[in-house]
This record gives structure tokens, sequence and C-alpha cells, in this order.
């Protein structure tokens, strides 16, 4: 299969923007601002960069696989499941309802194909792919795990214990992204937390640092692809990625006021007059 | 029945480690992880002869969890091992989440639970544990009762697909279980029949138990003894055919009251046939350093506190 264009690529994450801001809309509740700053990374992991296999089952065997450790920005990550063919797009109306696979904070429970660990309380996603990526080498395979993290999230200290872990025991089919956005839920991160040096506190933990943009989805590919050339040799990889929180809607865009709050009937209107919609709302 | 009696005294947790050094030659998907205390969990067996599949993680039992959460995906059977305390109630979270809510293939496996850790005191001796593993939907709770019962629930664990808590001692204690068991997780295991009062007991008390029940034989009173080696899922068929027949109960563990078996016990009879029950467990208590002998006493978990709690029950029949 080849890969999408950048520009293919774009018009998915587009969608998937849509998806995001009516689903949370829908129930008014869920994390619009983090997902739509993550889009077009999930939409490059998934598309274009991830070598995956058709269909899901939890082991993974033989396949990328890919953590989210800041469940919160669950509609992003169920959009593009749904976008990728994981379950039916039609899904994505049940959101944050009763009796859905889609729980507010992604889950295993009910079985929804592409979610392999709970997420949610935050910090113990990068164990989770540390786990997951020594199982992968003591199967003697040669895929990749990934895992996305918030910035606000390094604040939890199992991160760290995590970090230390992952260079010591030489987990370099490891790729861990941050989504540095410099927001969290109090106001932004040099407010509440400093979060200071993080390319050296990371490098100083022992691992292979990077930046890459967010934002872009030509240079996202790139920096995944720079990533996955970094792997392999002896130590795990963290991608530093630039984000902007709320991007691709102009009002939400770089505050954390859109962290965890929905859009209300006009707002709706005016953020998805601003995305196109190039493959069908669910 | 059988009278139980002992040759050789062993701790609980070197059980673990020749049950788990079995499952290191049997199950080659089995792996281990510790934080930094190998010698203490008895895992040097497994790690000699497997140690491309031993995990160490150093003093981050958070990490571990979430490690050995992850490990299951791709097949994986973990086996983690650290203190009681730091199995449960510093990584609570990390278990609720990553392992119990995520229905990870994980074993929880922890010694030095209760005040038999003995002169390191408080801090380290957990009696909260049970209460708090047993709270966790789709977690078993498994508490078994000496050497040869610590290894068959170790080797019987790997075959049962889903979190599992393994809890045990560091004192040595009476080996009186066969060492050809087959271990049966949520089978409570009848040790001496009786007729005017049933013990139910766990752990390091079913020992106690035993020696109970000889006591009271001498002053005329039929004690049953059963040994409740899994907390959860509880043998409620068990637990109510013997208070049935007896018509009184007492529980007896190394636990705080509150939370532990005495708790599952009195919910199962309040429910289904409400009986007179005494429970002999800590009262809501911190403990202290001290011998393991010592604390028992102290604390009223030991064979006399369970004989006196036989005479308060069989006065409220």
């Amino acid at each position: 299969m080849s890969k999408p264009s950048i520009q293919e690529l774009e018009r998915i994450a587009s969608q998937v923007r849509r998806d995001i801001v009516r689903m949370v809309h829908a129930v008014n509740s869920g994390h619009p601002g983090g997902s739509l700053g993550c889009t077009d990374f999930f939409v490059a992991l998934y598309f274009s960069q991830m070598n995956r296999k058709e269909g899901f089952d939890m082991d993974g065997l033989n396949e990328d696989i890919f953590f989210l450790s800041n469940g919160h920005i669950s509609p992003v990550f169920y959009s593009v499941l749904a976008r990728a063919g994981y379950f039916e797009v039609a899904e994505l109306s049940t959101f944050r309802k009763l009796d859905s696979r889609l729980q507010g904070h992604p889950a295993t429970e009910e079985g929804l194909p592409g979610i392999r660990i709970a997420s949610g309380s935050l910090g113990q996603g990068l164990s989770v792919a540390n786990g997951a990526a020594q199982a992968k080498k003591l199967n003697g395979e040669d895929n990749l795990v990934y895992i996305l993290m918030g910035d606000g999230e390094l604040e939890e200290g199992q991160v760290w214990e995590a970090a230390m872990y992952a260079a010591h025991h030489k987990i370099d089919n490891l790729i861990a992204t941050v989504d540095f956005n410099g927001q969290q839920i109090d106001g932004p991160t040099e407010e509440v937390m400093s979060l200071g040096d993080l390319r050296g506190k990371w490098e100083a933990f022992g691992w292979e640092v990077m930046e890459s943009n967010g934002n872009d989805m030509a240079e996202i590919n790139a920096g995944i692809e720079k990533a996955k050339s970094l792997a392999g040799n002896g130590k795990p990889v963290m991608n530093l990625m630039k984000t902007e929180m709320g991007f691709g809607v102009d009002f939400m865009v770089g505050t954390h006021k859109w962290h965890g709050v929905a859009p209300n009937v006009e707002q709706l209107a005016d953020a998805l007059g601003q995305l196109e919609e190039t493959l069908g709302d669910y | 029945m059988t009278k139980f009696t002992y040759t050789e005294k062993q701790d609980t947790r070197s059980g673990f480690g020749a049950g788990l050094a079995e499952l290191g030659r049997t199950n080659p998907n089995v792996v281990a992880l510790c934080a930094d205390l190998v010698g203490s969990l008895k895992m040097q067996e497994f790690i000699k002869e497997n140690p491309e599949r031993f995990f160490q993680v150093g003093i981050a039992e958070a990490n571990m969890m979430g490690i050995a959460a992850g490990l299951t995906i791709g097949g994986k059977v973990p086996f983690t091992g650290t203190f009681a305390n730091f199995s449960t109630g510093r990584v609570y979270d990390q278990i609720r989440q990553s392992i119990a809510y995520s229905e990870k293939n994980v074993k929880i496996c922890a010694s030095h639970a209760g005040l038999t850790l003995g002169e390191d005191g408080a801090t380290h001796q957990i009696l909260e544990d049970v209460g708090m593993m047993k709270m966790l939907p789709n977690m078993t709770v498994i508490n078994p009762c000496d050497y040869n019962q610590t290894k068959a629930a170790t080797i019987a664990i790997a075959e049962h697909h889903g979190p599992v808590y393994l809890r045990f001692g560091r004192p040595k204690m009476p080996i009186f279980t066969p060492a050809d068991q087959k271990f049966e997780i949520g089978k409570a295991l009848k040790l001496i029949e009786g007729t005017d009062v049933t013990i139910f007991a766990t752990g390091h008390l079913v020992w106690e138990a035993i020696e109970a029940e000889a006591a009271l034989a001498e002053q005329g009173i039929s004690a049953e003894v059963i040994n409740i080696h899994t907390i959860k899922p509880l043998d409620v068929e068990a637990i109510l055919e013997s208070a049935a027949k007896t018509g009184c109960v007492v529980t007896a563990e190394e636990h705080q009251m509150n939370g532990g078996l005495g708790d599952s016990v009195a919910q199962t009879l309040a429910l289904n046939n409400p009986t007179p029950l005494e429970m002999v467990a800590v009262n809501d208590q911190f403990g202290e350093s001290g011998t393991p002998a010592q604390l028992m006493k102290k604390y009223g978990i030991d064979a006399e506190n369970i004989i006196k709690a036989v005479h308060r029950v069989m006065k409220r029949k």
C-alpha cells in the first residue's frame, strides 16, 4: 500500500478535527484543546508512519503499536482509530454516552479495537510502553512501540522512573513523543510547574532527544521519520513535539481555556466553518 | 481426619521462589520483575536460570507495575516481586488503572506481609493490603498458609488468566500441607472436621488455628478448621455449609479487621445466613517492632486469641 501524500493526510486531519469538535459538543464534555493540537501527529502516525497489521489483536505481534498516556485526548484517538478502520465511524456518536465502548478516557474493558491499555490517570503510559517494547524484544520482533505523553504529565514522578529504566535497559525500539504545548488545566506550564530544560533533562536521563514541529503535516512526518532513524541505536528516543493547543480552530488556539470545555452551538458552527468536511461526517 | 504435624519450618517467600523457579523451567512466557529485593523475594534461582526473562526495575514500584502491564501485551506472564507494602498501597492507582481495569495478566507477588515482618516495624508491616486488593474488580486475592502451599499457588496462578495478588511472608513457619498438592484457586480446604464452631483462617493464621483446635479438643470443643487461601473469589458455598453446620464462626488472619477475610466472611453470612461471628485480626492499629511471636500475641492474632474468640462466639449461639 502506497503512503498517502501530505495533502491527503491534511484532508484526513481536517475531518478528524471536525469529528473532535462534534463529539465533545454532542455530550458537552471532553477535551478538545489537546485533541486538536495532536491531530496532525495521530494522522501522520496511523495513516503514514506506523507499520500496522490489518485488524486488531491485543498482543500486537509483528506490528508497530501505540499507547496514549494522556488519555483525556481520547477524542482524537477515537476519531483516528475509526477513520483508520479499527471500528465503524458511526460509533463516534456514542462517545461518553452510557453503554458506549468510547469511554471518557480510553479503556479496554468494553473491547474497543485499537486500545491496549486504560489511561487517564497520568504518568503511567511510559512504563507500559517500556514493558511492551521489552516484550517485542523477547519475541524477537523488530517493530516499534510509540507512546504519546502530555507535557504537563511530565510532572508525574513515575514518568522519570520509566525514563531511567528505559535508558538503563537500552530500550531502543521505543519512540516517546511529548505533546509540548506549554499548557495544562490550571494555566501555562511555566506558571503551574515549570518544566525547565526538557531536552537537557531527557538527555541527562540517557535518551536520544530530538525536537519537531507538531502542527505541520510535512514536518511531522519528517520528524517521525527522523525518530525512526534514531531508533535501534541502544537508546530510547524522545521526540519533543511543539504543538499549539486547539490548533485548527482559531478561537481555541494557544490557550488552556479549551483544555476540557466543549463548544456551544454557535462555537461549533464557527469551528466547523473553519474545517473542511473531507471524508463525510459520522 | 489427619492430625497436622510438621518436621520442618520454612518461610512462605521461599515457597514462592521455588514455584517461580519451576515456572521458569516449564513456562517460557513467564517473566519476572523485581524492585531491588531479589534476595528477600527468593528470586535468585529463576534469575540464574533465565537471566533474559528477568527485569531489575530498581526502587521504582510504580514503574514496575506499568512495565508488567506492558509485558502482557505480547503474551508474557509477568510476576512482580517486592514487599506487600510496596506491592499495594504504594502503587494502588497503577494497579487499578494499568492492571485491574485494563484486565492485564499480571501476578503481583507480595512478600513480608503483615506483622510477622517483625523488627522492621509498622512502616513495612502492611495490614491493609488484602482489603485494597479485594476491592478491585477483576482482581484475585490469594494468601497461602505454608511453604508447600505457596509454591503450589505460585505455579497455579500462572495458568489463571487475569490479575492476581499473591500474599506471603517472611518468617519460617511450620510446613504442614503436602508437597505434591494441586492448588485450586477459590477452593476452600477443610483441614479438620468439627461440629461446635468453624474457624476460617488464612495465611500464617492457619497454623495458629490448627494449634487452637488441639487445645479446644482437650476442652471438649469440636472445632472445624477451614483454610481460606483464596480470599477473592471467596468459596461462599464452603463457608455457608460449615457455618450452617456448626452455628458459629471465628475468622483468623494477619490483617486489619477492616477489609480482611473476616469482612468477607461476615458479608457472606449476613447476606445469606446470619451467624454469630468473632474476628481475630488487628483492630484498627499500626504494628511496631518486635519478634513475630511477640507481635502476634500483643496484637491478638495467635492461637490463644483464637481460643478466646471461640469461647466468646459459642456463648452467642
